[in-house]
């Protein structure tokens, strides 16, 4: 076994992790545990927070070519901790990962990169904003300006985003509860930004331009143990209007769902348990798995029922911890576009 | 049926232990060499491999400090942030175990250390505070650090975190960087990010398997040698059982027994037979690899700088590949006498000695066979390049002579029998002749191993005497000493210089010139060069033309694998062209080497200083203290010449030691064949020495006699041999040698050698020859007058 594979199974933040956690236990061992009503401390919450084990920052985003051909691209920083106290160099108890990926119509390009804290190598200032690994960065004067950049050994892009709407907080003001026995994180997204730039494919390089949803959440207790994995959802409506929502679906064949509507002006309606409801319409065989990637979505109290299906059923994340992730097109009672990540199968 | 026409067969060597115990044993020598040799060589592989997988060795290209810079942490992230996908190795000794520090986040997937298999072992512990390590590293390493067993990481090395290592060895810097094989689009140019480091391809590293494979190949040899010699002693008791019961065999047909039924019984009482004696063998093998491998590990250490583990596994892949083998040249000994069971007349009588009768006319075939074989080896070695072409003309010289062996004897006792004066020298030798088809083979056997000995012994005593004076040519300087950083250089040089001091200053770097890894050396030359160096082959003025920066002299191996001689252009660096002054020998020196004047050296790496100094002095104990005290170099970084020249004498002993060691084991297998083909043919002797006996010789005489020809035979064979084991010397020298290592050699004669080992040979036939002779001269006179009563 790749001894990354056991440093992540030990450590990992838990959306990735949704397979491996069985064993894992559900303390915080000297962790901080997030807890309601948190006035959350901008920039300085931009920024890491190391007396949690794990926290990410999650960009996402749906682009199209001057020929209106739609692409989607992911950034993703993870930081985890081995222990709650901190030490400098060579010592540092913090890990760093990253994806990065871009998904055509045909092809999806995915890489990975690792490293530790404490060094310099990877790290995340809260002003002027800088979250980087390696060459990868997403930098800017402060969180409403940035540009983003990444790269593999045969594709990479370059972007500049620009935030058209303010910070949005999911469940209870930033506190969102992940399971029914209270395991909860801290969660807010930018949902509005506006991005473009060139993405680089074997191609060639091709101009592109969109929206970008970017996630930070951190946390320090790993998922329910009944808790199998998990399919999430990012959907930036035609009318304005955005949803996230979330199912974590458990052994006992029930799930545990969440979700947030997010008016065009940013104002955010929080769902509880069982409100949004996603169910898998259509499997596709991806890297010999059955992978559901067209779904029906349910959101009664916003009269939502869509379908929500792959731009790219082959999103495979093939990478130290495999999962899918890509972008998707809504139809329905609501069109638009978004992203879906779907974990633990 | 089958069962009991297996009992009858095998009821054969319960009356016939010692042909039994010969057959066994035959088998079991042919395996234990064989098996033990490739015991060794498995071993040595595995070494490399988990060298390979522990350190990357060849696989990866890696990012140095040029010379006197360092790589700090800084200078890892910068290049991370400009990227670069490199991971950062930490690499030094601790109590003489080396460790190496590395970092499992970045490095690539194929090293031992990211794929170790510690999911069971990391439990709820920190692999950033473990060290891995196999079984007999892990006992001696330090005591305050977590400690993991894993067989999987190369011999002499512990890992661990980079963290954890930086704080054991108390360093803060990288040793070196590997780069991964992709990279990703858009990486800033290293002499941009980082100038002071270098990056070093995997075609400038030197790998060790393939530096090995000559050595290896050696002991396979030696391996198969012996193999064909204990194969002689199969094959002759083979036919001797099958001879021997072919009564029985017609008998067994005759009562119903159908011949293909006969043909399995007797199958399956062979392959039962071999398998026993190969698995004898197999230990015998493991015994002798234990006994062996300590050598070679030091050896292969001394010569490549490989480290190969101490101690010896049972890997299926040798012991399997022995026994597969023995059974194998039990099929090949056997096949003959299958196919005389199928023409088995069933009414024909039974011809006990007919297998003893080969006629002459089959020795003349084996001499035109031999000659062919002779020619087909030659035609090889002309043809085709390489090793394996060596040893085929090696393996053609060696069965050609074997097999010419029994028609040579044969013709020579003919004239002797016609010289002979009396009827008992007439008698005598006539019996001889008589009784060649049943010794030949263990003749032959003998010629090998004496061939073998005296072809091996002449080249390494030959390789002792150019090594010695070799080390006296290039060992001229008194004193040697490496400094740490241009200061010392300088101070170092305005030091000596002060004091009239004779230095030879040595500058380098491994580079690549006409697709070789090679070192080249930019030197200042002196004197001591002048009055020592002894070329190969050289142009007139040689230090002269390379002084002028007009020429450049190479090493022996460099010019063999580019097939570059004196006077051919080396295309050094792209600007720089110099025809060959001189080829020098550089025996026991794995790699090539090219050598410059110090201002070409200079212009190519402007950065350089001489890091490597040769001294000479009167007074080197006195001069050593001085440079010690005053330059500040220390203690490890000083050697002087006695003890230099030791230290390459002792590689020398022990790679040679292994060879020797080797060499008498199959002496001793030959004596043994001897020993047995003589016991086997005793109980034969008596009806064709009762005549003798009834017409008036004693039976002691008889004894002496049979003592004698053995004796006798042995020193045609050990006269045939030392021809025969001087071609091969000359092939292993001047064809085996040039290919396996890349140097030629002189070759010497040492007749005083040949004078022991022949005397050896001639004792272990005596010896081999008593016990036979003893066990006539007991016969009781009663079973001499038997024959006549018995009319056998």
């Amino acid at each position: 076994m790749n001894v990354r594979i056991v440093i992540l199974l030990v450590f990992l933040p838990y959306n990735l992790l949704a397979q491996s956690f069985s064993g894992l236990g559900s303390t915080a061992e000297g962790f901080a545990v997030p807890a309601p009503n948190t006035n959350f401390d901008f920039p300085l919450d931009h920024g890491p927070h190391n007396n949690y084990r794990i926290e990410w920052w999650y960009l996402t985003a749906n682009l199209s070519g001057e020929d209106q051909t739609p692409y989607g691209i992911q950034w993703t920083l993870f930081r985890t901790a081995r222990s709650p106290n901190e030490e400098n160099g060579w010592l540092s108890n913090q890990i760093w990962f990253a994806h990065a990926a871009i998904t055509t119509p045909n092809e999806h390009f995915t890489t990975e990169r690792f490293a530790r804290g404490g060094i310099g190598q990877a790290g995340v200032n809260a002003e002027p904003f800088e979250a980087w690994i390696d060459e990868w960065k997403l930098v800017g004067k402060n969180f409403d300006e940035l540009s983003l950049n990444a790269a593999g050994p045969n594709f990479g892009y370059d972007m500049s985003l620009e935030a058209e709407g303010p910070l949005v907080f999911h469940g209870d003001k930033g506190y969102s509860v992940k399971s029914s026995e209270g395991q909860a994180s801290y969660y807010y997204s930018q949902p509005f930004f506006k991005m473009k730039g060139t993405l680089t494919l074997p191609e060639g390089d091709i101009n592109v331009e969109g929206n970008a949803w970017l996630d930070r959440e951190w946390s320090s207790q790993p998922l329910s143990e009944n808790q199998l994995g998990w399919d999430w959802f990012s959907l930036s409506l035609d009318n304005g209007a955005k949803l996230m929502g979330f199912q974590l679906r458990q052994t006992d064949g029930l799930n545990f769902s969440s979700s947030s509507w997010i008016e065009p002006d940013g104002s955010l309606t929080s769902y509880g348990n069982n409100e949004f409801v996603a169910e898998p319409v259509k499997e596709s065989n991806v890297y010999d798995k059955k992978i559901p990637t067209e779904w029906r979505l349910k959101l009664k109290d916003q009269n939502l029922d869509v379908i929500v299906k792959a731009l790219n059923p082959n999103s495979w994340m093939n990478l130290s911890i495999p999962y899918w992730e890509g972008p998707v097109a809504v139809s329905g009672s609501h069109s638009g576009l978004g992203y879906l990540e779907m974990t633990g199968y | 049926m089958i069962a009991s026409c297996l009992l009858a067969l095998l009821s054969y060597w319960h009356k016939n232990p010692l042909q039994l115990f010969a057959y066994l044993s035959g088998v079991a020598l042919a395996t234990a060499l064989w098996s033990g040799v490739q015991a060794i060589n498995l071993e040595a592989k595995v070494s490399y491999k988990a060298a390979a997988e522990t350190l990357g060795e060849g696989q990866y290209d890696l990012i140095q400090p040029k010379q006197d810079r360092t790589i700090s942490t800084a200078d890892y992230v910068s290049l991370r942030k400009a990227g670069w996908l490199v991971s950062p190795v930490v690499d030094g000794y601790l109590n003489n175990i080396r460790l190496v520090g590395m970092d499992p986040l970045t490095l690539p997937s194929s090293f031992l250390f990211a794929n170790a298999n510690i999911t069971n072992s990391i439990g709820g512990s920190n692999i950033f505070e473990t060290l891995f390590a196999n079984e007999s590293t892990a006992k001696n390493l330090v005591k305050n650090v977590k400690v993991v067993v894993d067989q999987n990481v190369a011999p002499g090395m512990a890992v661990g975190d980079i963290s954890l290592v930086q704080r054991l060895l108390k360093k803060d810097k990288i040793t070196y960087l590997i780069v991964h094989p992709e990279q990703p689009l858009g990486q800033k140019d290293l002499e941009i990010v980082a100038p002071h480091l270098s990056i070093k391809n995997i075609q400038q590293m030197t790998d060790i398997s393939k530096l090995t494979d000559s050595f290896h190949l050696n002991l396979s040899a030696f391996g198969l040698l012996s193999f064909a010699v204990g194969l002689f002693i199969v094959h002759s008791t083979i036919g001797l059982a099958f001879e021997q019961r072919r009564a029985m065999m017609r008998s067994m047909r005759s009562m119903g027994v159908s011949l293909s039924t006969l043909i399995i019984i007797v199958t399956i009482e062979m392959i039962i037979l071999a398998i026993i004696g190969a698995i004898i063998g197999i230990v015998l093998g493991y015994l002798i690899a234990g006994f062996l491998l300590p050598d070679v590990a030091a050896t292969l250490r001394g010569l490549y700088g490989a480290n190969i583990s101490g101690n010896l596994q049972l890997r299926p892949d040798w012991w399997l590949s022995g026994l597969i083998i023995a059974l194998l040249g039990t099929a090949l000994a056997m096949s003959s006498q299958i196919w005389q069971i199928t023409k088995l007349p069933i009414l024909a009588s039974a011809k006990p000695r007919a297998w003893m009768l080969v006629t002459t006319s089959h020795f003349t075939l084996q001499m035109k066979g031999a000659i062919l074989l002779l020619t087909l080896g030659g035609i090889c070695a002309i043809l085709f390049d390489g090793l394996i072409a060596g040893f085929a003309l090696l393996g053609a010289l060696l069965v050609a002579a074997a097999a010419s062996l029994p028609a040579l004897l044969a013709w020579s006792l003919r004239k002797l029998q016609k010289y002979a004066r009396t009827p008992l020298w007439g008698w005598f030798w006539a019996d001889t002749r008589q009784q060649l088809p049943g010794l030949s083979l263990a003749l032959m056997a003998l010629l090998l191993a004496v061939s073998a000995n005296i072809g091996v012994s002449t080249m390494v005593s030959s390789f002792r005497l150019t090594f010695i004076s070799f080390l006296d040519q290039r060992l001229a300087p008194e004193l040697f000493l490496q400094v740490s950083n241009k200061d010392q250089s300088t101070d170092l040089n305005t030091f000596l210089s002060e004091r009239g001091i004779e230095i030879l200053p040595l500058m380098s770097n491994e580079t690549v010139i006409s697709k070789q890894p090679v070192e080249l050396f930019g030197i200042k030359v002196g004197n001591t060069y002048r009055d020592n160096w002894r070329f190969l082959d050289a142009t007139e003025n040689p230090w002269e033309t390379l002084q002028d920066g007009n020429a450049t002299i190479v090493n022996e191996q460099f010019a063999r694998r580019t097939n570059l001689w004196v006077g051919d252009p080396v295309n050094i660096a792209s600007n720089l062209t110099l025809p060959i002054a001189a080829i020098v020998g550089d025996y026991g020196n794995p790699k090539g080497q090219v050598i410059i004047n110090d201002e070409l050296f200079i212009n190519l790496f402007p950065k350089s200083y001489p890091a490597r100094f040769g001294i000479r002095t009167d007074n080197p104990a006195k001069l050593q203290s001085e440079i010690i005290n005053q330059i500040g170099i220390d203690n490890d970084s000083i050697i002087d010449q006695k003890s230099l020249k030791a230290f390459s004498l002792e590689i020398f002993e022990r790679t040679f030691l292994v060879t020797s060691a080797l060499n008498i084991l199959t002496l001793g297998v030959a004596s043994f064949a001897i020993l047995m083909s003589l016991l086997t043919l005793a109980d034969r002797r008596i009806p064709q020495l009762s005549p003798v006996w009834a017409l008036g010789l004693t039976r002691s005489q008889i004894g002496k006699l049979e003592l004698l020809r053995a004796v006798l035979l042995a020193l045609f064979v050990v006269g045939f041999s030392v021809p025969t084991g001087l071609v091969l010397a000359w092939v292993l020298l001047n064809v085996i040698n040039v290919k396996a290592f890349g140097w030629q050699l002189p070759m010497f004669f040492f007749p005083m050698e040949y004078l022991k080992l022949g005397f050896f040979a001639l004792f272990a036939s005596f010896l081999a020859a008593t016990w036979p002779s003893l066990k006539l001269i007991r016969t009781p006179p009663s079973d001499l007058l038997k024959v006549f009563a018995s009319e056998r």
